[in-house]
């Protein structure tokens, strides 16, 4: 589904990702797991098209099409979402217009007829459900007002309405107390079909209790320095980063 | 006196013609009115119009406006004439009082004043100076203050016609009352409107104030309103402007308010070449309260100045100011806020906001806060803001799906909602909300209105003379 193949991007001339590879397959659960600053909201913000960085090197392929030449809009209505770590607040949209506007126009791009409004609210009802939002949703500003759970869970519905072929959750578990986790990760879960594949980028081992992936990678200094099974994200929760550390700097040397 | 500008040229070519005339002028009118003529014309042969070395016209050049050789007239026109076989208003199928003023003079038909039962009465101000004049005289020139670069003065000196409103004591009227100015010429024209609006104690009424443009060619339009609210009352005014790039529209608006009255204003700056709100409240007795707001959508070459004034003169009074412009292409927009708090006016509550976003590297915007604060116990807030659309939110939209063009609209339909939401007078809200909409997206041009449905780069042409008529 998804191909990184020796992928460098830049920032202001600096390197964050430094030949960076991984390959997504449909219906996998890819854990990338790292200290700060080691490049993985990058990574998140590359594969969804955000336009601040310079890509040195390297190509994506996405269900065999060069996801670099697609725009943001094109990547999200071929099937990338990306659940971002700090949703942005958008005063004066409401969440019906912005999830009426996003399904049409990716009903659009698939030749569909628009939801009607009896469709869409029905539909937005369904998915609130999943992500147990009991607020009244239709009314509000996009984020606006919304605690950082609220924030978190939007985003998580946001997913269902437009139910993704491949979903990037960057940090959805930072502030999350455990019954909004939980909440998150069942509805992530519900989600879930052998069809489409979820990248989930996080610190802790603790989302990866509710989810579990099938593979775990460690991000460091822009580039995977170890993978494993989900055995791995339990080694590093007890281990610390330090070891990872250590063998990248060895594997350094001995290059 | 050497005449080195075609502004000054103006200037003289329009005492002259006033000279010229006035006998016409006076012969029409009361006496009261001819002092208030007389002395308005000597005003602004001192006072001239303004230029950019006046702090309130700093950023307002009318150099280019002051060109061309306008016609002006004195004739009455167009009385019988049928403006829906020109033009038909956007909000016009809302239930309204409406009166329609053509090139400044009121298109009545038969009737050229409507007295309601409950003792309203509407329609053309040349014959309420007839019928009314005591009335007339008693309240006419009294808000409008001559210092507005010898624009108002100028009005009050060839004020004929425009629109008359006077609501008794505790009337609620319970319809809008529309006013439709619309410009038709084919030679460049300046036109003078006069309004004059009375609403007595307790009393209430709602205004829905269109300006509109079938014209192809430079147009002036020097607009006064006078807006007497007697204690107690309350008025909700609207004003939408949708014309034409050659248009000039110069439109200041004197509110007086006494004790516990209230206003409720909104501009709604859509299109138009050259555009100047003057808005000046005077709050001349305690407890009165004024919301001014305003939204201006300008692109291309439109230049939009909006200059209020808030004044209070008296203690216990609120005034809030709030002004939002989306500025694309080569656009210029202008706000002045002033609030001026005298030294008696304790416990006045004052607050100016305004907020702009500039599309382009182009396009330009001056705010300027003007407080002057004379009292001790106030509270008085003033706030500017000139960005750009905010790029997070912009990608936070497109991942989703959303085109790019759909995100900036959303977004700037974000940014204009907060100034339509405070529009009052409600069943106007939904159909103004509509036109920004419609604006926003590039959809609303002028022929919106015509009924002749042609293209705006052919300009209309009409097999009827309507001056002959």
């Amino acid at each position: 589904m998804l191909k990184i193949t020796n992928l460098s991007v830049s920032i202001d001339g600096k390197t964050i990702l430094k030949n960076f590879e991984l390959q997504v397959g449909a219906g996998e659960v890819h854990a990338i797991m790292g200290p700060n600053g080691t490049g993985k909201s990058t990574l998140a913000a590359v594969i969804a098209g955000r336009d601040h960085f310079t890509v040195e090197t390297g190509e994506i392929t996405y269900l065999g099409n060069d996801l670099l030449e697609m725009e943001p809009e094109m990547r999200a209505r071929e099937g990338i979402f990306l659940g971002f770590q700090y949703p942005v607040e958008i005063p004066g949209v409401s969440m019906a217009t912005f999830m009426r506007t996003a399904i049409n126009e990716m009903r659009k791009h698939k030749e569909l007829p628009p939801l009607s409004g009896g469709e869409f609210l029905k539909l937005m009802e369904e998915k609130k459900n999943l992500v147990e939002i009991h607020s009244k949703l239709t009314n509000r500003s996009v984020n606006e007002g919304f605690s950082g759970g609220e924030k978190k869970k939007n985003e998580i519905f946001q997913m269902a309405m437009l139910e993704p072929k491949l979903a990037i959750l960057d940090e959805t578990d930072s502030g999350l107390d455990i019954d909004a986790l939980k909440v998150v990760a069942n509805g992530v879960n519900r989600l879930r079909t052998p069809q489409n594949a979820t990248i989930i980028i996080t610190h802790y081992q603790r989302l990866l209790d509710f989810i579990v992936p099938d593979f775990v990678h460690v991000l460091y200094d822009g580039r995977i320095v170890k993978s494993g099974g989900k055995e791995l994200a339990l080694e590093l929760e007890s281990k610390g980063y330090d070891w990872v550390k250590q063998e990248a700097k060895g594997s350094y040397a001995s290059n | 006196m050497s005449i080195t500008s075609n502004t000054q040229r103006l200037q003289v070519a329009l005492a002259d013609y006033f000279y010229a005339n006035e006998n016409l002028l006076v012969a029409s009118a009361q006496p009261a009115l001819n002092e208030l003529r007389k002395k308005a014309i000597a005003d602004f042969q001192k006072s001239g119009f303004p230029n950019t070395r006046d702090e309130s016209w700093r950023f307002t050049d009318m150099t280019a406006i002051m060109q061309h050789d306008y016609d002006f007239s004195f004739e009455n026109q167009s009385r019988q004439f049928d403006i829906s076989t020109i033009f038909s208003c956007e909000v016009n199928d809302l239930d309204t009082y409406s009166i329609t003023m053509l090139n400044g003079w009121c298109v009545y038909q038969d009737k050229p004043l409507t007295r309601l039962n409950n003792g309203v009465v509407l329609g053309s101000l040349a014959k309420a100076i007839e019928e009314y004049p005591n009335l007339v005289e008693k309240y006419i020139g009294q808000a409008a203050s001559k210092a507005n670069g010898g624009f108002a003065a100028l009005n009050a000196a060839f004020l004929q016609d425009g629109l008359f409103v006077y609501v008794p004591k505790g009337v609620k009227v319970e319809k809008p009352i529309q006013l439709i100015n619309i410009v038709d010429t084919n030679s460049p024209t300046f036109i003078q409107p006069r309004t004059l609006i009375i609403a007595e104690q307790n009393s209430h009424l709602s205004l829905v104030h269109c300006d509109h443009d079938l014209a192809h060619t430079p147009t002036l339009t020097n607009a006064v309103l006078e807006i007497f609210v007697m204690p107690g009352a309350s008025i909700d005014h609207c004003k939408v402007q949708n014309k034409g790039r050659n248009s000039a529209l110069l439109t200041s608006t004197y509110y007086r308010l006494h004790s516990e009255s209230r206003i409720s204003s909104n501009i709604m700056t859509l299109n138009g070449g050259f555009t100047r709100n003057t808005v000046s409240i005077d709050m001349i007795q305690p407890h009165a309260q004024a919301s001014i707001s305003g939204l201006y959508l300008a692109d291309k070459e439109q230049f939009v100045d909006n200059l209020i004034l808030a004044n209070h003169a008296a203690p216990d009074c609120v005034s809030n100011q709030l002004f939002k412009g989306i500025i694309d292409d080569d656009a210029k927009a202008v706000f002045s806020g002033a609030i001026h708090v005298q030294r008696d006016a304790q416990r006045t509550q004052a607050y100016q906001n305004s907020k702009n976003l500039l599309l382009t590297q182009r396009a330009k915007v001056n705010t300027q806060p003007q407080l002057e604060i004379y009292a001790d116990d106030v509270k008085c807030s003033h706030g500017a803001t000139i960005g750009q659309l905010d790029t997070n939110a912009l990608f936070y939209l497109r991942s989703r799906g959303i085109s790019e063009k759909s995100a900036r609209q959303l977004l700037m339909h974000a940014f204009a909602d907060e100034v339509v939401k405070k529009i009052t007078i409600e069943p106007l809200k939904q159909r103004i909300a509509n036109m920004v909409e419609k604006r926003l997206k590039g959809e609303l041009s002028l022929c919106d209105q015509c009924v002749l449905h042609c293209s705006d780069n052919i300009p209309a042409t009409f097999n009827l003379n309507i001056r002959k008529i």
